[in-house]
């Protein structure tokens, strides 16, 4: 289904700062897959991620969300097909109780009542915190938070995932939990992380990000064994793969 | 940590979660009685301490009927105390006719109008943080919105409310952060000063952040909630009960008539 494509074609984005983020970023994502975006601090990744929804937009789009062209007017289409996790949990519930955010996504898209109960249901469930419901967000571990987070999300039934920094601030029982969620979700995925031993473990390809350009992109194990490539930009060879060659 | 410690602001979710007789009325009801409580009590003439004395009823009843534990209540009312006592503290000083005495020592007008105003401050914080304490923050933004309150004005309160407590997080680790690099010393004015524009800084960095998480989800300026709320004979009952007293306790001076009833008219 063509509705699952993200293609980003030559997109730039300087802040009105003058700071250039993206500098002519190209490339195109087909359905089902999960895609790492990894690049040091400040390559771009987050503002790169900003523009798949629209909330950052140039003036001529170089973003195509399956049939959508993303521009301020169809911003809110775009916002329906991707859903974003963002990574600070705390930027993310702000609403009195956990069922009222994951709620909130589904009320703005115009859903009656029962349908949003529902939604909220099965979102909660999805990721296990049905039982924090009527829990208000702040007060949740950081684990819970980042669940209820993507809850939130998935609530409202996106096409694709974009999530930036899913596992950071957890604890390695969290984090475990987190990759199974996402190796779970059928929807195509895009992670901007730096946790490249969750990138070998959940996603098929890989983004390189540096100084906002794409410097490499290909399969995963390709990309990030050659410890040239990742060392020239700000990353390493993860510890799975140190062992994948004979010397 | 810090702040959130102090102000407890978890704890009034919590006492805003319980079930009982309180709890359960409308929240339209408690905010309707409670402002018209708060419009009563301040209209009183600046002399008047007596009168306002039936006036305790009404916090007195919410609290026992929402088990509110009446120590944290009072600790909350202490909190925001200053404010009053400023806003009176100079009436004894330009006021000095005696207006009664007490034994031999005459008390002025000032010392009595002190009192009334520190005695409306407890009446009315008193019943606001009960509100809070037996509806809960968001059921009590949500009845507001629906009694005609502009939406932007509930919407900035539960921010408000929401936020207090990242925010005052944030606060409290910056403190201690510059505390333990401070080699004991106490913090200086200067610092404290940088602390507060890092705060402001990042708040609105937050406010940022939070604004995208909303429009991510389709945010279109308008807040909407799911909230099943029903007014029902009893909501009723309590709002014309209330207000018929509060009327009558602004009329007639209720606790003088009582005074009268006990002594038998000698007053």
């Amino acid at each position: 289904m063509s509705h699952h494509v993200v293609e980003v074609r030559d997109l730039s984005f300087a802040y009105p700062d003058g700071t250039e983020a993206l500098r002519g970023v190209s490339f195109r994502i087909e359905h089902g897959g999960a895609v790492a975006l990894i690049g040091g601090n400040g390559a771009g990744k987050s503002t790169l991620l900003l523009h798949l929804n629209g909330y950052l937009s140039t003036t001529r789009s170089d973003v195509r969300i399956g049939d959508t062209i993303v521009t301020r007017e169809t911003a809110a289409l775009a916002r329906r097909a991707v859903g974003m996790v963002f990574q600070d949990p705390d930027d993310q519930l702000f609403m009195p109780t956990v069922a009222e955010d994951v709620a909130f996504g589904p009320l703005n898209a115009g859903l009656p009542p029962d349908q949003v109960e529902s939604r909220v249901a099965s979102a909660l469930e999805r990721v296990g915190m049905t039982h924090l419901r009527e829990r208000p967000p702040y007060r949740l571990s950081a684990g819970e938070k980042r669940a209820v987070a993507i809850a939130t999300v998935l609530a409202m039934s996106p096409d694709i995932l974009v999530m930036d920094e899913p596992s950071s601030n957890l604890d390695p029982r969290a984090r475990r939990r987190l990759i199974e969620h996402l190796l779970s979700f059928e929807h195509t995925k895009i992670i901007a992380t730096h946790d490249l031993e969750l990138v070998v473990e959940v996603c098929r390809h890989v983004l390189v990000m540096d100084a906002g350009r794409i410097v490499a992109q290909g399969p995963t194990v390709e990309i990030l064994s050659d410890e040239n490539l990742m060392l020239a930009h700000g990353l390493e060879r993860p510890h799975i793969l140190r062992h994948a060659h004979p010397h | 940590m810090g702040i959130t410690d102090w102000i407890e602001i978890g704890r009034m979710d919590e006492l805003g979660r319980m079930d009982t007789p309180a709890h359960r009325l409308d929240a339209r009801a408690k905010a309707i009685v409670t402002l018209a409580f708060i419009v009563v009590v301040m209209s009183f003439p600046r002399h008047d301490v007596s009168a306002l004395t039936p006036f305790l009823l009404y916090p007195i009843a919410l609290i026992s009927l929402g088990r509110i534990p009446v120590g944290y209540l009072a600790r909350k009312i202490l909190i925001a105390a200053p404010f009053a006592l400023f806003i009176g503290i100079f009436n004894p000083l330009l006021d000095r006719t005696p207006v009664t005495t007490i034994g031999t020592v005459a008390i002025s007008g000032g010392w009595v109008s002190f009192g009334s105003i520190m005695f409306r401050f407890f009446l009315t914080v008193g019943a606001a943080l009960a509100l809070v304490a037996c509806t809960g923050m968001n059921r009590l933004g949500a009845a507001l919105e629906r009694l005609g309150v502009p939406r932007v004005f509930v919407v900035q309160l539960l921010f408000l409310y929401r936020y207090l407590f990242v925010v005052s997080d944030q606060a409290g680790k910056m403190k201690r952060s510059a505390e333990m690099r401070s080699s004991g010393r106490p913090l200086r004015l200067r610092v404290y000063g940088s602390m507060i524009g890092h705060l402001l800084l990042r708040s609105m960095d937050r406010a940022e952040r939070v604004y995208r998480a909303m429009v991510a989800r389709g945010f279109d300026g308008e807040v909407r909630v799911l909230r099943p709320s029903s007014f029902v004979w009893s909501d009723a009952i309590f709002v014309a009960g209330c207000l018929l007293f509060f009327v009558s306790a602004r009329l007639w001076n209720l606790a003088e008539a009582f005074g009268r009833l006990l002594t038998g008219g000698a007053m």
